[in-house]
């Protein structure tokens, strides 16, 4: 907003601005959150089969 | 701890700063790392110890929800005591004090991964052990961090029981039952922690008297530490000796036990005789050292054991 008797002074933007620190350390935990999360899934999957046995692959067609 | 710099706008929706600082090395720190490695070494010792088959990908998933269940106790311990942790110099460096992870963050941390882990544990190996790791994270947190540690100066004698579950509940994972070889494994653990802890104790006597921890050597002196030590010793190492006599494990684990226990009994006794100066603390480093090559040594054998006859 512009001062009446002044220059003007910059839009600041609204909200909270990160750091590039900041912005480094968030994007690394979303990647270690999301690995954690495909990793699970792949642990349910890989446990399902075992757990079906081998004959789950011996199915007539 | 970095330089970092934010802008704010002086709005209602401005976030807590302190939140969202810390990478993902700063959680895992809380995790207690190397106290996760003790944990699933002798974990998988109960794995394969136990006398049914299990398959490697339901072992490793068992080791997994075990490893990570006791990060999560270990996040919740650092979550509760963070205001010790910063008297003290051993652990001010820790996430919580050093201000690398707030409060809040921890206790989200550690109660997710506690809920999870016994979740996952329960749905893929059977619930048995599931229950066996809840209680466990429940006794280490509740019974012994909330409770035992900053009231009694037998915090770490029943709290280390917590320590000691960890075989039983893999044997649980692999068999669906616990047995009594598994009991003798947790009895083991259970009445190493003592000397193992009281002799850190001895040479840390001052910083848990400026954290306000009633640990042995703080309320009943330095004497009666040792003598206690001693008395843990002595029980100990024919306690770790008899999976051999009762036929658990073969003559190579009795003679290492054997060898190992003397060694443990002699140190021990090394840190009841010399009470005072630079000797004193030396004996109980000493002892401290290789109270963790004993424990070690004696589940690496039990380890071999399972896969050569005759050990």
């Amino acid at each position: 907003m512009a001062k009446a008797n002044g220059p003007t002074e910059p839009e600041r933007p609204d909200g909270v601005v990160l750091s590039e620190e900041q912005k480094r350390r968030r994007r690394a935990r979303s990647i270690a959150i999301a690995s954690v999360l495909g990793f699970l899934v792949l642990l349910f999957y890989v446990v399902t089969i075992v757990k079906l046995g081998p004959n789950v692959l011996n199915r007539p067609l | 701890m970095s330089d970092v710099s934010v802008s704010m706008d002086k709005g209602p929706a401005t976030a807590d700063l302190a939140e969202g600082m810390a990478s993902p090395g700063d959680f895992i720190a809380l995790l207690k790392p190397r106290v996760m490695s003790l944990v699933v070494f002798t974990a998988l010792v109960g794995l394969v110890r136990a006398p049914d088959h299990v398959h490697p990908v339901i072992a490793f998933t068992a080791l997994l929800c075990i490893a990570v269940g006791a990060g999560a106790a270990g996040a919740l311990n650092m979550w509760w005591d963070a205001d010790i942790d910063a008297v003290m110099s051993r652990t001010r460096r820790r996430p919580i004090p050093s201000g690398r992870v707030t409060p809040r963050e921890a206790l989200a941390f550690g109660l997710t991964l506690s809920c999870f882990s016994v979740g996952v544990l329960g749905l893929l190996v059977n619930v048995l052990s599931a229950a066996l790791l809840a209680f466990t994270i429940f006794f280490y947190v509740v019974i012994y961090t909330m409770w035992l540690k900053r009231s009694t100066p037998q915090n770490i004698v029943i709290g280390g029981a917590a320590g000691a579950f960890p075989p039983m509940v893999a044997w649980a994972a692999a068999s669906g039952s616990v047995g009594m070889e598994s009991l003798l494994l947790v009895a083991i653990i259970f009445f190493w922690t003592p000397p193992h802890f009281w002799a850190l104790a001895l040479f840390r006597a001052e910083d848990y008297a400026r954290a306000g921890v009633p640990m042995l050597p703080v309320t009943a002196g330095a004497d009666e530490t040792r003598r206690q030590i001693l008395l843990y010793t002595l029980f100990l190492a024919p306690l770790a000796v008899s999976p051999s006599l009762f036929g658990y494990a073969g003559l190579g684990y009795g003679i290492v036990a054997t060898v190992t226990g003397v060694g443990m009994v002699w140190l021990a006794y090394q840190v009841y005789r010399t009470r005072t100066g630079d000797a004193a603390v030396k004996a109980a480093r000493r002892l401290f050292g290789f109270s963790i090559l004993y424990l070690f040594l004696l589940f690496a054998t039990l380890l071999v054991g399972a896969f050569v006859p005759g050990i």
